[in-house]
């Protein structure tokens, strides 16, 4: 079986000879496409440090084998921001302190992202801290991260409002 | 993780060849398979890759009345049809309280069907166990075992299935579809897992190359959907795997209880269908004694296999606290912690929680 694929990553085709069907999309990413910015923190599906979107929707890219995924569309933390100009997630992070070590942020992040395109918490607290279960952060910035994510989709419903106004 | 070979048919028939062979797997999105191989409890010389056959990814909607749903269709995709949740609510309930949003979001309804009855010695390769490796033993028989089974759990293994999803899927007789060597069978979803007994290594009918294809809901079983509920206990309120949980879906006429339907996960190697207590409500009034009286029959049989005696009155007390959620009646909206008995209670989440 040939095990060349190419992934759209950050809006730039790869081409890639993964020579191994071991290979995981985290390692690939971290590995040979030098993109660190996603964290492996279990390898094992518990923590969400190693969340992306694969064609648009949150996953664990450590429990995803690359070759599986040819043709894919990825989008990783180092995608989010445009320049020099965040993400509203990534602002919305550093106003609420979401984050102390540093090291789940990525992960957080992304799954912020993916909980907000799926359009199921809505500005509900618990709401959005059960869809960010899948994250863990062993410094406990649950409370800060909770605020971020409150803070992006009160924005975005006050956007709509204005927009159909 | 050992190595392996590689396959990716584009027909079913070419990739019921190919797992066929000794030592083959299937391989959907793996969620639970490369976290296995990676612990070297799964060794697979090959992996046949079925996320690219066409036509097992589709929601259909049967003449009967009832659904189709491909084995490639997304565990939160099925969740969040609109449809389907409206048809069977507890069982979209159920789905949206297992794992985590990234894990629902790449696992597959087939997949999920076939996820291992395991627990934490099966796990650790140091430890002895007669499902990773047949006949060296059961090292949570005299372990670590508050968490194990109740009920259908033998000398050889006390592992309990996790899987949310199939516990109102066997209440409310889900019926798997299968191709295989021999063509095209039908099995009842409860009729698919083996009990342990001697050979816990043996968890499903299936036989090598077996494939799901499909899983059946009949549109007798949307009859339920207006009083049906799926609770869930658990050692975290996220993200953690049922404790004890039941399933319970009822047909109500003038408070009489027409029809019942009562499943519990956590307790058993298997989704255990509670029959007996189905037809002590038969007939029944919507009363607590009624319930009470259906929970016992449901434990009649248990036996705890360790350090859990309690899961068996805890499973009585989750039996009547879900039969009362569904006699009050299917909530509009799935409540924000999905089958959590903490979800706050309010006008779009009816049912009381505290009883």
């Amino acid at each position: 079986m040939n095990l060349s694929i190419s992934l759209t990553v950050n809006g730039v085709r790869r081409d890639v000879e993964l020579g191994d069907p071991r290979v995981t999309l985290l390692d690939l990413l971290r590995e040979r496409l030098d993109l660190p910015g996603t964290k492996k923190g279990c390898d094992r599906g518990q923590c969400g440090a190693c969340t992306v979107l694969l064609d648009g929707r949150r996953i664990n890219s450590c429990l995803a084998l690359a070759v599986s995924h040819d043709g894919a569309d990825i989008l990783t933390i180092e995608g989010v921001a445009r320049g020099d100009q965040l993400h509203p997630v990534q602002a919305a992070f550093i106003a609420h302190d979401g984050f102390q070590c540093g090291f789940c942020t990525p992960g957080q992040i992304m799954s912020a992202i993916g909980l907000i395109h799926e359009g199921q918490a809505g500005d509900d607290p618990e709401r959005i801290r059960e869809g960010m279960s899948g994250n863990l952060c062993r410094c406990g910035a649950y409370a800060g991260i909770t605020d971020a994510v409150l803070e992006v989709q009160q924005g975005l419903a006050e956007a709509d409002q204005r927009r159909s106004a | 993780m050992n190595s392996f070979d590689y396959v990716r048919p584009t027909t079913i028939s070419d990739a019921i060849a190919a797992a066929a062979a000794p030592g083959a797997a299937y391989l959907a999105s793996g969620t639970n398979l490369l976290d296995l191989m990676k612990g070297g409890i799964s060794r697979p010389n090959r992996l046949v890759d079925v996320t690219r056959l066409p036509g097992l990814d589709r929601i259909e909607h049967l003449a009967d009345g009832g659904i189709r749903i491909g084995a490639l269709v997304g565990n939160a995709d099925l969740a969040h049809d609109p449809d389907f949740a409206k048809s069977y609510p507890a069982v979209a309930e159920a789905l949206l309280s297992g794992a985590s949003a990234q894990l629902r979001n790449a696992a597959t309804v087939g997949g999920n069907l076939l996820q291992r009855t395991r627990c934490g010695y099966f796990y650790d390769t140091a430890s002895a166990c007669n499902k990773r490796q047949p006949g060296t033993g059961c090292d949570a028989r005299h372990g670590d075992n508050r968490l194990h089974a109740v009920l259908g759990w033998s000398e050889a293994c006390i592992a309990t299935h996790p899987s949310d999803f199939c516990v109102p899927l066997v209440a409310l007789d889900a019926v798997v579809e299968i191709e295989g060597r021999n063509g095209r069978r039908e099995v009842a979803l409860e009729a698919l897992y083996c009990l342990p007994g001697d050979t816990p290594e043996r968890e499903s009918e299936l036989e090598p190359g077996d494939l799901i294809v499909a899983l059946r809901l009949s549109g007798e079983a949307r009859g339920f959907a207006a009083h049906a509920r799926y609770l869930k206990v658990r050692e975290r309120t996220s993200y953690a795997f049922a404790v004890v949980s039941a399933a319970a879906g009822l047909r109500i006429e003038q408070g009489t209880i027409r029809d019942a339907r009562l499943a519990l996960g956590g307790v058993a190697p298997k989704p255990w269908r509670a029959r007996s207590a189905e037809k002590i409500l038969i007939g029944s009034k919507l009363d607590p004694a009624s319930f009470r009286h259906a929970a016992k029959a449901a434990l009649a049989d248990a036996k705890p296999s360790g350090d859990n005696l309690f899961k068996i009155e805890l499973a009585q007390r989750i039996i009547v606290r879900a039969l009362t959620l569904a006699a009050a009646g299917t909530p509009q909206r799935i409540a924000a912690l999905p089958a959590s008995p903490f979800s706050s209670v309010s006008r779009t989440d009816s049912g009381a929680i505290y009883d």
